[in-house]
Parts: structure tokens; C-alpha cells; sequence
């Protein structure tokens, strides 16, 4: 596919995805999900519009597309704070498809999302049975079907479980997101296979979750410049003051940066990222960084310019702030990030720098 | 939505074959150099330097060829420029004749003007001022107030430019003048002039920086004649033609590699295996690195695709110069070691050059506080 055509074919994306969003996904829905309802109309919305599986192929179940397409996904989910667990069914259908398995219908989450739990499969008869817990499994009561990275005598396999053979110790994240504890023994597996290592389950999260944030900065930016210019103190509108033009102005350039570093993370995705993210791995930790410094400040910001109606539940913001406070920490945090690639680009040594970053 | 339109740019496989040729290139000009002099970035004028990159054929590059120029793309040209500025290239005696005197000139000078003064930008063998600049006219760049009056064949030039970089040392210095007063209209009246920086009546008078160095001027015009001939565009015109020409000035990716060499040393200085610390702060720097030359490359691509990427170039800049700036006061909560002039060693030299030039970073081709109005503008709020 030509890249015009793909450009299009992305707009249109787009544009079904903020139509969707903007019309669904109010502050009375977000405020219903946050108190545990699962919002079904709009997840059978989402899935039916082939939103929940962008860059899962056709033959397995998805919409055979990009991971630029992904992108686009995430991203608007992430301007609308759109209360699913979208990211984790497209991470969890592409972990199935790329190992050759079929990926179900219906919410999917992935485990473990933390470096230090290991799950393991034990072969019963021609199957498997898995054992062992995960914590803050995203959206882990509300998923139908669990996707784990699990280890059968030390190899790496991909399996899918009914998240119904869990036990489930409930938690969420700041934004009353569902982080749940995942129990498993010896659970029925649905299917397996020989599959990436749980390192690459964290990375698939941090690209994610990058482009989430990015998402939720554009969302800031623009409730932000939207509410200084119809907020008036001293006789004129608080956009007219300077002080407040550039902060905005700051937060526009972290907003620029935030996407310009996602994107570049998905499009390397697209350009070498089949099946192995041993290439793309150097760009997401680059969009985790970059994304989740980004994200502090302009939660920041948008507060500062908000004033006290956006420290207040009714205020839409915090729906937006919560989870870019949380996302950021998700899958990896910016100082864990930056020891990967900084150790990276240490062990290539200094006049490698310039080569490798203009290589890519 | 007020966001910017950053699209992802790729490079064409004729670009990176480019890449290889100026690398190649530059390793036997440059041959050992040091980082601190590397560091330098675009501050260093070598006039042997440029003519030989011209004579490659790399100044001037988008230009059409009967002007000098070799009609190659934004792209390519992008490549040459980032691959001087990560060298630590001497490009400054070509640096704005190629960035933004002869593309005004190609917008907007004369056909004599055009075939009298391309050809030998491109051949790097004319250097070029920017004469903006007035010790009353800083950020509020149309209160200017040196005179061009017209008489017999052409104008009678009186007043002072200040902080014009490289006049002692350069040809010509594009400069913008009153030609007109019109109360209360500020940016009227306002015209641009190529000036023979060797005319009579001009007088350049040395500014000496905090580092030491002779790299501003003060530069006096006293009865100073130019003549009809070397008007830019149109009589009156300056402020526009002004705007277009910072557009130029702005959207390279000089705003945000100044310090790239400090990064190298500090690399360098940490080893194949860093301690946490040091990691951490190299991984951060990387991202932060990457991620501004992609915005980089995409405002390349917009100039590419003909478009008009101000704002976008506006926030490169903004984000970037922030960045260059940031370098050596992390490098100092890292390491804390002295910064240092002539002695010590390549990283405490770099961080001596840098600590001290670093604050011109946002202020120099538009101060931070006058990006970010642009940007303000951009987003609506004004
Ligand atoms: C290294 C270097 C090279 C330069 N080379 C050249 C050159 O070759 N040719 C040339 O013509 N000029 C040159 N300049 C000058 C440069 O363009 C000016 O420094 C710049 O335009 C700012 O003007 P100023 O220094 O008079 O500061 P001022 O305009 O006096 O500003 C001082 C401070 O006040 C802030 N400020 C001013 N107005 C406002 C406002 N309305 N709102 C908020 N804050 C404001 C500024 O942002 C700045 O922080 C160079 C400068 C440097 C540092």
C-alpha cells in the first residue's frame, strides 16, 4: 500500500474513531465505568467497527491492517479516555496471531504486565494447564480471555486462557481503571504456542500506553486552550495574559513531541518490527521516555491553567490526568526506559550515536 | 483541534546514499578535530571549509541550477545540514548565505542580483550578516530606526546595527532599513538592503562575548551609500519580506543539535558500562535527541511538500533550543565537574564552551518568549 493511500485510509480511521468517541463516551459514561460497570454498548460498537483489532491479520480474526493504523486507534482512545481495554485486545490479538493462534472475540487483557511475575505451563495430555499469579492485570475482571506469556520448562510460549479460570483479587489504578490481581492453578488453556519472551508483552504495553498518553496530551491541550479562552479574570480572558499564552505554548511543544515520538515508535513497528521487536525496542523505549516525561508536564500545565474547577470531580480533565499520572508508569516508567537505552548507547560507545539514531 | 501537523518523514534511499558521501567527506576535512572545537557547531568560520563543500556541490543545493544551485530536494539538503551539524562542521561562512540570504534573494531579489550573487554563495565563496538587529530594536524588531534615505542613485544609510554576527569577517550583511517613517505604523517603511560590508561610511566595531570571543559587531553607518541596485524586493516591503526570511532562519535543524557533542562526551566519559546514574541521564538525552530530529525531518518534509511549516518550525525550535540548553546543566547534576577553557580534558573543555554559550541558545534567530507568542498565536490565543 502506497503511503498516501495508507495516509487516507488513516484519516478515515481517525475520523470514525472520534465520532464514535465524541458521541459515546461522555462524562456520565466514563463516571458509570469508573464505578465498575462495564460500558457493553460501546465495546460492541468498538469491536464491530474493527477498532479492537487494527493490526491483527485478516486470516486470524482482525482487520488486517497497520500498526500505524493501531496508532491512530490509540491514540483517539487516549483523547477520549475511553474507559476499554482497547490497547490490551489489539497487544493481546497480535501476541495470538503472531503465534500462529486465533484470536477470540470479545475484551482481551495480557499478563503479566509486571518484569518480575513468571507464569508457567505444565503440559496435561495433549494441553496445557497454567499456573501462577499476576498483579495489575489491566481490565483483568472485565476481559473474557486472558493472553499470557508464559514458560513451559523454560521456553517462551504464548497462551490463551478464559479468564473465567482466574482468581480475581480486584484493584484499579488511579483512574479506577481495573487493575486486578490474576490467580491461576492449574487452569485449562485454551490454546498454545511457542511464542516471544514476557519482555516482549512489556514492550508491546509501553508502546501502547505512549501512544494512549500522547493521545491524552492533545486531549489537554485542547480542553486547555478551549477553557482560557472562555474563562475571563481582571476584565479579559485569561488567554489574552502572557503568562498563560506560554504555558500553553510549553505544553504545545510537549504535546508535538509526545506524538511525534509515538508515531515514530508504530512506524518503526511497521517498517521492522514483524514478529521480533529486537528492532523497534531501541523507539519504544524513546516513546515511553519521551511520552511519559511529556505527560507530568502537561498534566502540570493544565491544571495550573484550569484553576480550581479542574481539581474537581466534575471537571472533565481529571478523567484525562488520572491516567496519563498512572500510564506513565505503566509497562516501565521514564528512569526505567532511559537505563535501557542509556545502557544501549553506552555499550555502542560515543561516535556510534550519531550512525545508529540516522539509521532508522 | 489546535494541534500541529507533525507527520513522519521518511528519507528517500537517495538521501542516505548522500549521507554516506558527506560522512566520507567530512572525515578527511575535519580528519582529527577535537569535541571542543567540534563544538563549536555552526559558530565556525572556515572560508577554505566552505569553499570546499561547495565545490561538492552541497551549498545551495534546492537552487535552481542557472542560478548555481544543483535543484536537489529539501530532503537531501536536510541530510548535508544535519550531517555538518553532528560533525561539528566550520559551516558559518556559508551557513546564512546558504540558509536564508539567497533563498531571499531567490524569493525576492532582482534577475541581475540573482545571477550576480547565487552562483557564488553556492561556490562558498561569499559569506553573509544578518543586519536586523538595533541596540534599541531587539525582540521589537520593527521599531528599527537606521535611515536609508533616498538620493541620486540609490540610499544615504545612517545608524547602528548591533550583535550582527560574523560582519568583521563576512561580504555582505542583508539588512533592513527605515526607508519610509510613517507615524505610528511601525512596520511600514521598512526595507531590506544588500550591503558591501567593505563600503565607505560603514564602520565595524568588535562586541566581545562573555566567553572571550569576537563573534557580534556593532556595526555604524555613517553616510554609508547604497546604491538603487541593491534594494531587496520592493521599497516599503521589509517587514514582510523580513517575516519570510526569520521563517527561513528557523526551520533547520541547527536549533536543536548545538550541544550534540557534549552528549558524545559525556558518553565517552561514562564508558561501555555506565553506572545507573550516568545511564539513566544518556537514555534520556537519547530520546529526547531522536524524537527532535524527527520533528526536525518532518518540517523538512512539509518544506519538502511546498508547505509553509512556521509554527511547526516555531515549536522545533522552542522544544529544541530548550533541549541544547538543558545538556550541560544535567551533565553538571550528573558529574559535577569543573567546567574548563584551554586545559583538562575534551568532555570538561566541551562543558566549558557549552556552560558558557548555552544562553544564547533562545535567544539567538528569536528569543524563547518570541516563539512561544508565535506559537500562542498558532494555538489561537492571540
Ligand atoms: C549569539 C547571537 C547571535 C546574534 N546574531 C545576530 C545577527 O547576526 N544579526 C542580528 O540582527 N541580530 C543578532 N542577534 C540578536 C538577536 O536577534 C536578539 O538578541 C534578539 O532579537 C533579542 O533582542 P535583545 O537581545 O535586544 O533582547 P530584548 O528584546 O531586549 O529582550 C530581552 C528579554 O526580554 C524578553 N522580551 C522582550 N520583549 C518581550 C515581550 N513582548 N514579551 C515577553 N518577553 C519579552 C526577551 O524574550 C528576552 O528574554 C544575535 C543574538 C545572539 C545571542
Amino acid at each position: 500500500m502506497s503511503t498516501r493511500e495508507g495516509k487516507e485510509l488513516r484519516t478515515i480511521l481517525a475520523d470514525t474513531c472520534t465520532r464514535l468517541f465524541t458521541a459515546q463516551v461522555t462524562p456520565q459514561l466514563q463516571e458509570s465505568a469508573e464505578k465498575g460497570t462495564w460500558p457493553e454498548a460501546l465495546w460492541r460498537q468498538v469491536e464491530e467497527n474493527g477498532l479492537t483489532l487494527p493490526q491483527v491479520p485478516e486470516s486470524r480474526g482482525g482487520a488486517g491492517g497497520s500498526w500505524s493504523d493501531a496508532h491512530v486507534v490509540l491514540t483517539t482512545a487516549g483523547r477520549h479516555a475511553v474507559p476499554l481495554p482497547i490497547a490490551e485486545t489489539m497487544m493481546g490479538g497480535w501476541l495470538l496471531a503472531q503465534s500462529g493462534l486465533d484470536v477470540p472475540m470479545g475484551p482481551l487483557t495480557v499478563a503479566p504486565s509486571s518484569l518480575h511475575s513468571r507464569l508457567t505451563l505444565a503440559r496435561d495430555g495433549n494441553g496445557f494447564r497454567l499456573d501462577g499469579s499476576a498483579p495489575r492485570v489491566p481490565w483483568g475482571r472485565q476481559a473474557e480471555h486472558v493472553v499470557v506469556a508464559a514458560e513451559d520448562e523454560g521456553r517462551p510460549m504464548i497462551a490463551l486462557v478464559a479468564r473465567s479460570g482466574a482468581a480475581v483479587d480486584e484493584d484499579v489504578n488511579l483512574a479506577l481503571e481495573p487493575r486486578d490481581t490474576l490467580t491461576w492453578h492449574a487452569a485449562t488453556v485454551v490454546a498454545a504456542a511457542s511464542g516471544p519472551p514476557a519482555s516482549m508483552l512489556w514492550q508491546l504495553g509501553a508502546l501502547a500506553r505512549a501512544a494512549q498518553m500522547a493521545g491524552g496530551l492533545e486531549y489537554l491541550l485542547a480542553q486547555s486552550v478551549k477553557y482560557v479562552t472562555e474563562r475571563s479574570q481582571f476584565g479579559r480572558t485569561l488567554s489574552s495574559f502572557q503568562a498563560i499564552q506560554h504555558q500553553l505554548a510549553l505544553l504545545a511543544g510537549h504535546t508535538a513531541a509526545a506524538g511525534m515520538a509515538a508515531q515514530h515508535a508504530f512506524g518503526v513497528m511497521d517498517a521492522r518490527g514483524a514478529g521480533n521487536l529486537g528492532e523497534p525496542a531501541f523507539e519504544i523505549a524513546v516513546a515511553k521516555i519521551r511520552v511519559g516525561e511529556a505527560a507530568g508536564l502537561g498534566a502540570g500545565i493544565a491544571h495550573q491553567c484550569h484553576g480550581a474547577i479542574g481539581f474537581t470531580y466534575e471537571h472533565s480533565l481529571h478523567f484525562v490526568t488520572r491516567r496519563l499520572w498512572s500510564w506513565r508508569a505503566e509497562f516501565g516508567g521514564e528512569s526505567h526506559w532511559s537505563l535501557e537505552l542509556g545502557r544501549e548507547v553506552a555499550a555502542r560507545g560515543a561516535e556510534a550515536l550519531w550512525p545508529h539514531l540516522t539509521s532508522r | 483541534m489546535p494541534t500541529f501537523n507533525f507527520d513522519l518523514c521518511e528519507l528517500p534511499s537517495e538521501a542516505q546514499s548522500l549521507r554516506a558521501e558527506v560522512r566520507e567527506f567530512l572525515r578527511e576535512a575535519l580528519g582529527g578535530a577535537s569535541s571542543s572545537k567540534r563544538a563549536l557547531s555552526w559558530g565556525g568560520f572556515d572560508r577554505e571549509f566552505s569553499r570546499r563543500l561547495g565545490a561538492r556541490g552541497w551549498i545551495g543545493m534546492m537552487w535552481p541550477k542557472k542560478y548555481g544551485g544543483h535543484e536537489r530536494t529539501a530532503l537531501e539538503r536536510y541530510v548535508v545540514l544535519e550531517e555538518c551539524l553532528a560533525a561539528g562542521a566550520p559551516v558559518s561562512a556559508h551557513w546564512v548565505a546558504d540558509r536564508q540570504s539567497g533563498p531571499l534573494l531567490l524569493r525576492f531579489g532582482t534577475e541581475e542580483q540573482r545571477q550576480r550573487f547565487l552562483p557564488r554563495i553556492a561556490k562558498g565563496e561569499l559569506a553573509f550578516a544578518i543586519g536586523m538587529s538595533e541596540p534599541d530594536s531587539g525582540s521589537d524588531l520593527a521599531s528599527i530606526r537606521t535611515r536609508a534615505e533616498h538620493v541620486e542613485g540609490g540610499y544615504r544609510v545612517n545608524g547602528t546595527k548591533i550583535w550582527t554576527s560574523n560582519a568583521h569577517i563576512s561580504d555582505y550583511a542583508i539588512s533592513l532599513f527605515r526607508t519610509k517613517v510613517v507615524p505610528d505604523k511601525k512596520h511600514e517603511g521598512l526595507s531590506q538592503f544588500l550591503v558591501d560590508l567593505k563600503s565607505p561610511g560603514i564602520r565595524i566595531r568588535p562586541i566581545i562575548d562573555l566567553a572571550g570571543g569576537h563573534h557580534f559587531n556593532e556595526v555604524h553607518f555613517e553616510n554609508a551609500f547604497v546604491p538603487d541596485d541593491m534594494l531587496v524586493g520592493k521599497e516599503g516591503e521589509g517587514w514582510r519580506q523580513v517575516s519570510t526570511e526569520l521563517a527561513f532562519e528557523r526551520s533547520g535543524p541547527e536549533r536543536y543539535l548545538s550541544s550534540i557533542r557534549l552528549i558524545m562526551e559525556l558518553i565517552r566519559e561514562a564508558g561501555r558500562e555506565p553506572g545507573e546514574r550516568a545511564a539513566v541521564v544518556i537514555g534520556r538525552l537519547t530520546a529526547h535527541l531522536i524524537t527532535l530530529r524527527q520533528m526536525s525531518l518532518s518540517v523538512a518534509g512539509m518544506l519538502q511538500a511546498g508547505q509553509n511549516p512556521n509554527l511547526e518550525a516555531a515549536v522545533v525550535k522552542d522544544v529544541g533550543t530548550g533541549f541544547e540548553q538543558e545538556i550541560p546543566e544535567t551533565v553538571h547534576a550528573l558529574l559535577g565537574v569543573e567546567p574548563r577553557l584551554g586545559s583538562g580534558s575534551q568532555f570538561e573543555r566541551t562543558l566549558g564552551y557549552l556552560v558558557q554559550h548555552a544562553p544564547s541558545f533562545s535567544l539567538r534567530g528569536g528569543t524563547r518568549e518570541v516563539l512561544r507568542g508565535i506559537i500562542a498565536r498558532g494555538l489561537g490565543l492571540r
